[in-house]
């Protein structure tokens, strides 16, 4: 009877996780899986597997010199964007780290683009790059055409996510900020230091631990960049802006080589993979508790 | 201060030098104070005015009639401001459509997200069955694998089910979060489990137990996941532009690249509609940013 009782009880408690792990199953594990195995095969336009080439597409994106210039693409986009977007994060945070009136707009101002979509950005920054009536090129008294030049085309997108992301970066280091106690920094004062001093050797030590995390969660994201390549770009011009994920997108929806775009989808992983490990790894070495 | 004391101990005579003198420092160290205030604020102002540069320069072209765009002269502002791109971008493309979809689909996810991550917290903190910590850790592992590592796999099963272009296809593959649940369950552990066998002991069921109780109680995390969710489902662009075909499903971040074309006339009109999409998500980001900076930060951070 008891154990009859104890049984039943323990499968009600899987019923609470089963919804969730149901739609993990069919749209997570399911296709991770799949997407694996179809990056082993020739597939059909259909997207069937058809022929077994083992490490078939694996080489053929390896040795290919349009996937080892996404490589590359991928990797300056990701420099400037993780670079980029926390400095304007932490500009913002310093900036509001004190008491002043105003400081809630200020605030709000600064966590603001995460709430925009990278698609409405991209049509936003069009127009703003536009050659002849976008705002940078007159308050800057330039004439580029900073969207169809393989010079600037990457940078441009690259500021554009950047902003994207300062808004949630803003919020991480604002809240890394306000567990920094106070007092070492008036404990400093007396002993003389200036505020470039405080900023180097306080600050950004006490950042430390939500510096490594805002770190990881950027460069995942920086990534996983879509939609502003695809309004923005389309992956040119030429192929200067081709990222991973947009080179993903172009294979199999436009090439129908799902086989190739699943094989790039696992190196995709396999990279933030191994990128996230090595930042674990390293954190235990550099960030100070 | 301590100065003060002795000066005026031993030299009465002084007295009013010294309060003279303090009274000078005193005015120092405010005119200081208030030089530094000003210094910030005036940097905040140029920053959040870079910050802000992309949409303030969105909303003036929004209002802009679409000759006054075409000059080579700095045209920061509107000088005959006009509601005719707002109408005309709702007359060439069914944007009233898209958003009502994208408040459907947003909506449906960030309910469904908080029901589902509410009742496998709330499993992981409050009951015990085996494999629980596996089921854990393989949860918390899904927050490796990408979005882009997946979505040619879910394209391939949803179009052999013939799903594409209905409302399900863009909301059931979003209906759970890892970070829901981690966020969550963080809240649920700091609860003393004791909360749970008295109530089981006074007849209450797990149910009544997680509606009644556990949701209540953690109103500040339900209330920052539902902005978060909320805001990146109405983002959301790559899985709609994949699964809806037909302007009856589409989104609103997949509906205004209908308004993008190269015809530079109507590039009024397409900031004008991206204007009105981007209203409702910085409203909710606005309304709620208090709930999400607290129910974000007291529990994932600190704890």
């Amino acid at each position: 009877m008891n154990t009859k009782k104890k049984k039943g009880f323990s499968l009600g408690a899987y019923c609470y996780v089963l919804p969730a792990m149901l739609v993990f199953a069919v749209f997570l594990f399911y296709p991770f899986v799949k997407t694996i195995y179809l990056s082993l095969y020739k597939t059909n336009k259909m997207g069937e597997a058809k022929l077994f080439v083992g490490m078939g597409n694996y080489i053929d994106l390896l040795t290919s010199a349009s996937f080892r210039n996404s490589l590359i693409v991928t990797a300056i986009f990701v420099v400037i964007v993780v670079a980029g977007g926390m400095m304007l994060g932490l500009l913002g945070a310093v900036l509001c780290n004190r008491a002043f009136p105003g400081i809630r707009i200020f605030s709000t101002a600064y966590a603001l683009p995460m709430a925009i979509a990278s698609s409405s950005a991209a049509l936003i920054f069009k127009i703003m790059l536009h050659p002849s009536i976008g705002i940078v090129n007159k308050l800057l008294h330039l004439n580029i055409n900073w969207i169809n030049d393989p010079k600037y085309a990457l940078v441009c997108v690259a500021i554009l996510t950047a902003w994207l992301n300062s808004g949630i970066n803003f919020l991480y280091f604002s809240a890394g900020l306000s567990n920094i106690d106070e007092s070492i920094y008036e404990r400093a004062s007396v002993d003389g230091a200036n505020a470039v001093q405080k900023f180097f050797r306080l600050t950004l030590p006490g950042l430390s631990p939500i510096m490594f995390y805002t770190l990881v969660v950027n460069i995942i994201q920086a990534f996983q960049s879509f939609g502003q390549v695809k309004i923005l770009t389309k992956g040119g011009p030429g192929e200067s802006t081709n990222l991973i994920v947009y080179s993903i997108y172009r294979d199999a929806f436009f090439n129908y080589r799902f086989g190739s775009a699943a094989a790039e989808s696992v190196i995709l992983f396999l990279i933030i993979l191994v990128l996230t490990l090595l930042m674990f790894k390293a954190e235990k070495k550099g960030v100070s508790y | 201060m301590e100065q003060q004391v002795i000066l005026t101990r031993t030299d009465g005579r002084d007295h009013a030098k010294v309060l003279e003198l303090q009274r000078e420092a005193g005015e120092r160290a405010k005119m200081r104070r208030r030089v530094r205030k000003v210094t910030l604020v005036t940097l905040n102002l140029i920053v959040a005015g870079i910050i802000l540069l992309p949409l303030l320069y969105a909303v003036s072209i929004a209002f802009m009639p679409s000759n006054e765009l075409f000059t080579t002269d700095l045209n920061l502002l509107p000088s005959h401001p006009t509601l005719e791109n707002f109408k005309q971008a709702l007359v060439k493309v069914p944007l009233a459509r898209f958003v009502g979809n994208s408040f459907l689909v947003a909506g449906c996810i960030t309910v469904g997200q908080i029901i589902s991550c509410s009742l496998a917290a709330f499993s992981f903190s409050f009951l015990e069955y085996k494999g629980k910590n596996i089921l854990f850790m393989i949860v918390m592992a899904t927050m490796m694998i990408p979005g882009e590592a997946t979505i040619i796999s879910n394209y391939l099963t949803v179009s052999k089910l013939g799903w594409l272009d209905t409302y399900p296809v863009l909301i059931i593959p979003y209906l759970t979060s890892a970070m829901g649940i981690f966020l969550f369950r963080q809240f649920y552990m700091s609860f003393p489990i004791s909360l749970y066998e008295s109530a089981k002991i006074d007849g209450c069921s797990n149910l009544r137990f997680i509606f009644k109780i556990l949701i209540p109680l953690t109103k500040a995390a339900i209330g920052a996941m539902a902005v978060y969710t909320f805001i990146n489902a109405w983002n959301m662009y790559m899985w709609p532009l994949l699964v809806t075909g037909s302007s009856i499903h589409r989104t609103v971040q997949i509906g205004i690249g209908m308004l993008d074309s190269e015809d530079s006339q109507s590039i009024t009109l397409m900031i004008a509609g991206v204007v009105m999409i981007i209203v409702p998500s910085i409203s909710i980001f606005i309304i709620g940013q208090k709930q999400l900076i607290r129910g974000m930060f007291s529990g994932a951070v600190k704890g």
